[in-house]
């Protein structure tokens, strides 16, 4: 790993406030003028935009229209109605008392400590392997940084086991304490699942801090603790709260654990576990499937509006040369 | 609700708000305790924590590095011990025994059961034409886009639109496509997008969309598409404003303009980067489950490896072939890796 002064968050632009480069502009004749490709981008973007407009608008027609007719035509007609929401809330038609509360509290009782757990440890461990010299760093950070490739699906049957009886290997019998039924094995699963990514991502950024103030730290006779809280931590936010954000993304968006882990009852099961059941029992009834499906999608867009620059620096710092 | 208390009251009052204050009083009593279990969770987890670490680096002299070293890695290692590898080790394993209880050993059968049932090989060939339209399409668009973009004024408003469906998951958008893909009998008025544009475009009888093979996988694909070229856009974008402003000037004024400009200067510069959001991608796509269960579940020969490891395993609880399914998956994601992870670092030096 190179290590360079520590320009990296302010190399990557942002969504919002893309830096430009100083290449001259005027001097570069292209196939597309900026007129026109302002037009076609614009196009674009509205195409782009126009399948989640028909989820938005469809959730707030009433049933029989939503039945009879295309929502384009809501323009020409206009007709409101909150009873979708007030029915998906309120349990009506999905068979569960609270309709899709309960989903709702989970999702966030699920992805909060998800996105916290993983934060934790990840970044003890980053800054132990960037600033702890001990033999066998590097070693450790490559296997962690493999780990990447080991996709969920090769430990979701094992995990389930072990988070419900036991755990065996090659002989090896160990029971296990059931907590399966509890948010934990979904909360540890998460954890374990991130890691990986984590510590890349935050190594990267913690073994980019300015070597002197670390240094000058340890000859004033610091604790590697102290030095972690006082000075690393401080230092890393930029980088903790952009992970924080993309992994409470991730967790609520995700499907794939949740089904595994928590799937099925309302005591523990997230929104797009939920979701995902009632596409099929729900089939025809579009007009709660859109209501359900845009308040599944609320929080992440409310999130993502209000913290991009965070989210899209988290994106890049892995993918771009830094 | 509270159990008849409601309904023997003669009011006037609009049931909507009965029914609400009713969910409300049992949301309360459901997520306080909820909430209360978070809480206590996340105040354990940074209590035990915060405790380890003080009461540590009260240690002196020559026990304090070895100790810092143990306590701050040893929580990382522990669980990906626990969570990726021992388990990964152990899927390999069960991979060999049969579905039966008790499992008896039965070596490769499990793959060869793969590889030779026409559903199962259908199934990857289908994972393999996903895993080459969604991410060169995607990347394609995301490109085209960043391209054009680049020319435009106000970057942010077209950026973050197309960056959108990445943050709604991939239930979200599954939804929201398979609302645009509702079928109607054409007597009747259209609710879904795809076919009233069908019919409006003169396509009198357009199909059931989600039910027709082939032509339902390349729509699903559309979805995949649909989300990771906000990905493929942004990462692309970055790259190309990295390009010094000195080799552009160069070649313009060498005499490339417009596409060539693009061919003989911009793509080379951009090549690391291309490569890594397509294998990006491409892992995505591989591991892709949501979509497809979400939408037809797996039917109407739409199947994908990923949601088949998942049927297999869970809900037809064939432990060992949905076993030996994840193993395939864990082969075809390494060379994708690799290939990946070469490309940055040689971007890194």
């Amino acid at each position: 790993m190179s290590v360079e002064a520590p320009e990296l968050p302010e190399m990557v632009p942002s969504v919002a406030n893309a830096s430009k480069s100083s290449r001259p502009r005027q001097s570069l004749r292209s196939a597309f003028s900026s007129r026109m490709a302002s037009v076609v981008v614009i196009v674009i973007t509205v195409l782009w935009t126009i399948p989640t407009l028909g989820l938005f608008v469809t959730s707030f027609r009433p049933a029989a229209d939503v039945e009879s007719s295309g929502w384009w035509t809501f323009f020409s007609d206009p007709s409101l109605t909150l009873d979708n929401y007030t029915q998906v809330f309120g349990g009506g038609g999905s068979g569960v008392a609270g309709g899709l509360t309960p989903y709702f509290v989970n999702s966030f009782v699920i992805s909060i400590p998800g996105a916290l757990f993983p934060l934790a440890i990840a970044s003890m461990a980053a800054y132990a392997i960037a600033w702890v010299p001990f033999r066998g760093a590097t070693t450790l950070f490559f296997i962690i940084f493999a780990l990447q490739v080991v996709p969920l699906q090769m430990a979701l049957i094992p995990l389930l086991q072990m988070f419900s009886n036991h755990f065996s290997l090659f002989g090896v019998h160990i029971p296990t304490p059931d907590i399966a039924g509890t948010f934990l094995p979904v909360w540890i699963a998460h954890t374990m699942f991130a890691l990986p990514l984590a510590v890349f991502l935050l190594h990267n950024f913690i073994a980019q801090l300015p070597k002197e103030i670390i240094e000058s730290a340890r000859a004033d006779g610091a604790s590697h603790f102290l030095i972690f809280r006082k000075i690393v931590l401080p230092l890393s936010t930029p980088a903790i709260a952009s992970f924080a954000i993309f992994q409470f993304l991730w967790v609520w968006n995700d499907l794939l654990v949740a089904l595994t882990f928590a799937g099925g009852s309302p005591k523990v099961s997230p929104l797009t576990a939920r979701l995902s059941q009632l596409t099929g029992a729900f089939g025809s009834k579009w007009e709660l499937l859109t209501a359900g499906a845009f308040i599944a999608i609320v929080v992440p867009l409310i999130v993502f509006f209000s913290l991009q620059r965070y989210f899209v620096r988290g994106l890049l710092t892995g993918s771009v040369k830094g | 609700m509270g159990a008849g208390e409601g309904t023997t009251r003669v009011l006037s009052f609009d049931p909507r708000s009965a029914l609400l204050a009713g969910v409300f009083q049992d949301v309360l009593t459901d997520s306080g305790p909820k909430f209360t279990q978070m809480v206590a969770a996340l105040v354990g987890f940074f209590g035990v924590l915060i405790l380890v670490l003080l009461l540590a680096a009260r240690a002196r002299g020559r026990a304090q590095t070895p100790l810092a070293i143990v306590i701050f890695v040893a929580p990382a290692v522990i669980l990906l011990l626990l969570g990726l590898i021992l388990p990964a080790i152990r899927t390999i394993v069960l991979s060999l025994y049969s579905d039966d209880v008790p499992a008896t050993f039965v070596g490769g059968s499990n793959y060869a059961w793969i590889f030779s049932t026409s559903d199962e090989r259908a199934i990857l060939l289908r994972t393999i034409v996903w895993i080459i339209v969604a991410p060169l399409a995607s990347t394609a668009l995301g490109l085209l886009l960043a391209l054009l973009i680049d020319r435009m004024k106000r970057e942010s408003v077209p950026k973050s639109l197309i960056f959108l469906p990445m943050a709604i998951s991939f239930v979200g958008a599954s939804i929201i496509w398979s609302f645009v893909y509702a079928y109607r009998d054409p007597s009747q008025p259209q609710i879904g997008l795809l076919s009233q544009v069908a019919i409006w475009l003169g396509w009198s009888n357009p199909p059931n969309w989600l039910l027709s093979s082939p032509l339902n996988n390349f729509l699903l694909m559309v979805i995949m598409i649909w989300i990771q070229t906000g990905f493929a856009m942004v990462v692309l974008s970055a790259a190309i404003k990295a390009i010094p402003g000195d080799v552009m000037e160069a070649a313009a004024l060498d005499g490339a303009h417009g596409w060539r400009l693009f061919r003989a200067v911009t793509v080379p510069m951009i090549r690391g980067t291309l490569v890594v959001v397509v294998t990006t991608i491409m892992i995505a796509t591989l591991k892709i489950f949501d979509i497809v269960r979400t939408t037809t579940g797996g039917n109407f020969d739409t199947q994908v490896l990923a949601n088949e490891m998942y049927n297999q395993a869970f809900t037809q609880f064939s432990v060992g072939r949905g076993s030996a399914l994840a193993v395939v998956l864990f082969v075809g994601v390494i060379p994708l890796m690799i290939y990946n992870i070469r490309q940055l670092r040689k971007d890194r030096q």
